[in-house]
């Protein structure tokens, strides 16, 4: 399977703020390294979860990907064409192939416009279907993310959270996309809404075709839908690949750190120590070497000098840890 | 529903100042200006509800004829700052940079001084009258505008439809005038309303001054100028205008309110 969009070392750094006594004193500007050198890629019908805590740059990895935000360094290709330079009629090509699905479904709908006139709106700015067939269209995207064909003229207001993201994912899917982008979709869901939205995006993948980028911290989310999965920590990404071998046997502390932290209801599995101490370190100012090494329960004083690479290390996917190969 | 009675009442008082200017022949008793010498300075009676000024004109009747001068004042006072304002706060909190920077230092300098006096001072160099007081009106109203839709337009510039509609590869013309106005346009509007109240206190002032409306056409403001002089004698002359300001003001502002809560976005 060849990648339909892949993302190679991207890179992308934010100005952070310095106060008066800093630019004072001359200190440079902090930078946050929202990502660093990250490479990924998901081919048709696949799924690509991508996990990791709050701040790791999840949600800067999607935006790179549908090009809202522009990396500073790498690049991302389309079908094996580069599509950082695109502008104009091909950039809205590749608008119109890569879709995302937003994590607030309250934010991320227009307020004052029906759902009718805001799913009309991108068929008719794409050209999908000719003018007369736009309502009839309309209603079937509801129908497809199985909402009533009534729901067109009503306003976001008027529906529940879990509703609102079936209404979000139809005007994704309007523009017949081949990859969809879901940055954290169901995380503002409740619990038993969760389970409908995530059924939903499975069932639509298969029957579509997608390739899906499923962003978000729930690693049952993770095991439950994705076929592979990339695990990040700080702007890296510290272990890539298929899901079920990642979850039967983590190469990386920090992955098994994770997995370890996923509540279980078996109580006779509750575990004693916890497998990452501390914080996570502020990206203004991440640790040297892995920036794993000061919450390791494994670390090695090389771990603070030496960056490992994402390699594989003797395995038969990438893991970037010193001691991927001993475990 | 607590909307609701504020702004009746305001939305009827303006519709009755729309009536009278549109057709004040139904309402005013008098011709405006037909003189009665039998009756100067009169007070009010019942054949001048509201008396007679010193040429024995009939106080109601001017009054009415001359909402339509101070509503027109009260659109176009209103409309130019309105319009310029909008889409220069729209423009700068999109695109921010140097064009927000530089904004912000002019705005900042046009609200250093007293309102009403950069527009007097702008109608004395432009010369009296009417269309040189709305184009005073915009040199200077435009910055209240232009910053309320700033900030709304930034606030919405960083919600998730905005970034959505750029997903979707929309233009920026689209984005801008079909999703970001819309939902910036709240306070603007809610402020237009109100304004017009201030737009007719301000017609009055440099009515009163002689630098807004010119004889014959006669305002509010003129009105009560014209009374000043017979005030102790015979108020009514200045009252019967200054009450129509009052009712106008509170029309507005009621109508303002409401409008308030009628535009209340649902989220």
């Amino acid at each position: 399977m060849s990648a339909l969009l892949s993302a190679s070392n991207l890179t992308r750094r934010f100005p952070g703020n310095r106060g008066l006594l800093d630019m004072l004193a001359r200190k440079p500007r902090p930078v946050v390294h929202a990502l660093s050198d990250v490479s990924i890629d998901v081919s048709a019908g696949e799924t690509l979860g991508i996990v990791g805590e709050s701040g790791c740059g999840k949600s800067t990895l999607a935006r790179c990907l549908v090009r809202l935000i522009e990396p500073d360094e790498g690049n991302i290709s389309f079908d094996g064409a580069d599509v950082g330079s695109l502008e104009g009629p091909a950039r809205r090509k590749f608008n119109r192939a890569v879709q995302m699905v937003f994590q607030d479904p309250y934010a991320s709908l227009n307020p004052r416009m029906t759902v009718g006139s805001t799913l009309a709106e991108a068929l008719r700015v794409h050209e999908i279907v000719p003018a007369a067939e736009i309502n009839a269209r309309v209603a079937s995207l509801l129908d497809l993310v199985q909402l009533p064909a009534t729901a067109a003229t009503r306003y976001p207001h008027e529906f529940s959270g879990g509703q609102r993201q079936r209404i979000g994912i139809a005007r994704a899917l309007a523009v017949e996309p081949r990859v969809i982008i879901a940055d954290e979709p169901v995380s503002a869901l409740d619990v038993s809404v969760q389970a409908q939205i995530v059924n939903l995006f499975m069932e639509l993948q298969e029957r579509l075709g997608l390739a899906l980028v499923f962003i978000t911290h729930d690693l049952r989310l993770v095991r439950h839908m994705t076929h592979r999965v990339a695990v990040m920590y700080l702007g890296r990404v510290v272990e890539i690949g298929p899901v079920e071998d990642i979850f039967t046997a983590p190469r990386h502390p920090y992955t098994r750190a994770l997995i370890s932290a996923v509540p279980q209801l078996t109580p006779g599995l509750l575990r004693g120590e916890p497998a990452v101490r501390g914080e996570l370190p502020s990206p203004l100012s991440p640790p040297s070497g892995c920036a794993f090494h000061p919450r390791c329960p494994i670390a090695l004083p090389q771990c603070a000098a030496e960056r490992p690479a994402l390699d594989a290390r003797g395995g038969t996917w990438p893991v970037a840890c010193l001691r991927a190969d001993e475990a | 529903m607590r909307a609701k009675i504020p702004l009746a009442i305001g939305m009827a008082l303006l519709l009755l100042m729309l009536v009278c200017a549109a057709v004040p022949s139904w309402f005013a008793p008098y011709d405006p200006l037909e003189f009665d010498f039998a009756a100067l300075l009169a007070a009010p009676s019942p054949e001048h509800l509201f008396g007679t000024d010193q040429f024995g004109r009939d106080m109601l009747s001017r009054t009415i004829y001359s909402a339509r001068i101070d509503l027109q004042i009260a659109v176009f006072a209103m409309g130019g700052p309105l319009l310029i304002g909008s889409l220069i706060g729209l423009l700068v909190g999109w695109y921010g940079g140097w064009a927000d920077a530089v904004f912000g230092r002019l705005a900042d300098v046009v609200v250093t001084f007293p309102f009403l006096v950069l527009v007097i001072a702008i109608v004395a160099i432009l010369g009296p009258g009417l269309i040189n007081m709305y184009i005073a009106v915009a040199c200077v109203g435009w910055v209240v505008y232009a910053r309320l839709m700033r900030g709304e337009v930034r606030v919405q510039k960083a919600a998730d439809y905005v970034a959505a509609g750029r997903v979707l590869g929309y233009s920026t013309g689209r984005i801008l005038f079909r999703h970001v106005l819309p939902n910036a346009v709240r306070p603007v509007l809610v402020y237009a309303v109100t304004d017009m109240a201030l737009a007719i206190l301000l017609g009055s002032s440099l009515g009163y001054l002689g630098l807004g409306a010119q004889p014959p056409e006669a305002e509010w403001g003129a009105l009560i100028a014209d009374g000043r002089n017979f005030f102790t004698t015979a108020p009514w002359v200045s009252l019967t205008p200054g009450v129509a300001i009052v009712l106008a003001g509170l029309g507005f502002s009621l109508a303002g309110d409401g409008l308030a809560a009628l535009l209340d976005v649902k989220r």
